[in-house]
């Protein structure tokens, strides 16, 4: 047998604020990501995803204080991703009680930090993200920046690359799908499984928890959701919820 | 010294077991010398990562002696992941010795069993027989882990509980007043706060 898939709520954060865009824009405020970390513990989440989606554009850094207030309140696996530029960031975020560093924009700029910060840290704890968005022409492109930057890479080349240099795990993001509540991008996350032997996590598009095991078959490893676990009903209302463990273990094959 | 002593070796996610021995409301610190170790009332090693740099660093600090001194004074022991393996004979993953606390080996989780590894995720932990250390656990209790390595000590009566991943491995260890968990239970919710919680008032 093996081990239960993961489903994971991802947090995003802006200015020390809980927000939820769509489509990586238009960011809506929804809370203090504190109180929701609090609640995710209650539920008892498999894992949790936390990003500062601004810290690398804006340049303001990781948010040290931040990390330490979440980790004191998670007492289940947390990865964090935002504005890390250094092996002495990885060092000091899994130092505060944090289990992984996502990497996104450093995986592009500087690859070979991915191999220096799975050297210190070691690859389970060295996770890429790689955000993808439709080509009009068929396939994707990779991006950084929010969106803003194209890479030049397609999402299953980005996602080998950082294997091949020491990523543990992958997160694909559809772009397109980001907030829409319409499925995550199947033959996206087909792409992306497919090029790696690493566990890669689907993100993007998770409306129920029938879309889960679409992304399980699909070959995700885990699953991993924004809005669904943060907003609910027709008008989005802030509303944080989770399956319970019955229906997560269900997920088990 | 009262509380938990953490040995702080460089490896290990010391600020998670600090805020969850901290959660359970036991005091902990941070140790890192043989003089430190002497004093303590119980010892717990972290440990994330390779077998061998995990023995060298506490050979470097001079824990290893301390350690086994400490053993022998009957006071308990935890080993949390690696830590735990570290309290073994020897690692397929390495060549240095363990520690030697406990006879057997970690061996290496196999492929071709039909597993992806490292076993990395959620599993069940089923304790073999009653024990302090797993007192309060439900059935369906579940714990985080992270390894490619698991253990295999020479004496079935050392393995205090089991979990299944291409072949069952002891997922729990305890000869005496050693003990050990292949499992993360300060990132396990009220499942691990429960062991480290039954750890801290052995």
């Amino acid at each position: 047998m093996n081990v239960f898939p993961r489903v994971i709520p991802v947090l995003l954060v802006s200015d020390g604020y809980l927000v939820k865009p769509v489509r990586f824009a238009g960011d809506k405020y929804v809370g203090d990501p504190i109180n929701a970390v609090r609640i995710f513990n209650e539920k008892q989440v498999d894992e949790l995803v936390i990003c500062d989606i601004d810290a690398s554009l804006k340049g303001t850094g990781v948010n040290y204080g931040l990390i330490a207030d979440i980790a004191s309140e998670a007492f289940m696996p947390v990865a964090y991703g935002g504005g890390i530029t250094s092996v002495a960031d990885a060092r000091r975020i899994t130092g505060i009680g944090i289990e992984k560093v996502v990497l996104n924009t450093i995986a592009v700029t500087q690859p070979e930090s991915i191999t220096e910060i799975s050297a210190a840290l070691g690859a389970s704890s060295t996770v890429v993200s790689i955000d993808a968005k439709k080509r009009m022409t068929g396939g994707w492109d990779t991006f950084i920046r929010r969106a803003s930057k194209r890479v030049g890479l397609t999402p299953a080349e980005a996602a080998r690359r950082a294997q091949e240099l020491g990523a543990g795990e992958i997160i694909v993001s559809s772009i397109d799908r980001e907030g829409t509540f319409s499925g995550y991008d199947l033959k996206l996350v087909e792409s992306v499984a497919s090029a790696v032997t690493v566990p890669v996590v689907a993100l993007g598009g998770a409306s129920a928890f029938d879309d889960f095991r679409t992304a399980l078959d699909a070959g995700a490893s885990a699953v991993a959701a924004g809005s669904m676990f943060v907003l609910n009903g027709k008008h989005r209302a802030v509303l944080i919820s989770y399956p319970t463990p019955e229906q997560v273990r269900s997920l088990g094959r | 010294m009262s509380g938990v002593s953490i040995i702080d070796y460089g490896l290990g996610n010391l600020g998670s077991v600090e805020n969850m021995l901290k959660r359970v409301g036991t005091t902990s610190r941070r140790v890192s010398t043989p003089a430190e170790i002497a004093a303590s009332d119980r010892v717990l090693l972290p440990g994330i990562g390779a077998f061998d740099t995990g023995m060298d660093l506490l050979r470097e600090q001079g824990l290893v002696e301390a350690l086994r001194d400490f053993a022998a004074t009957g006071q308990p022991v935890l080993g949390i992941c690696l830590g735990m393996q570290l309290l073994l004979d020897s690692s397929e993953e390495g060549v240095t010795p363990g520690l030697g606390l406990v006879p057997g080996v970690s061996q290496r989780f196999n492929e071709a069993a039909g597993i992806r590894v490292p076993h990395m995720g959620w599993n069940y932990a089923h304790p073999s027989r009653e024990d302090p250390l797993v007192a309060g656990l439900a059935d369906d209790s579940r714990f985080y882990f992270v390894h490619s390595y698991r253990v295999v000590p020479d004496r079935n009566e050392d393995v205090l509980a089991t979990t299944q991943y291409g072949v069952p491995f002891a997922s729990m260890i305890r000869a005496g007043n050693v003990m050990g968990a292949q499992f993360h239970p300060e990132k396990s919710h009220a499942f691990g706060m429960t062991v480290l919680g039954n750890f801290a008032h052995l």
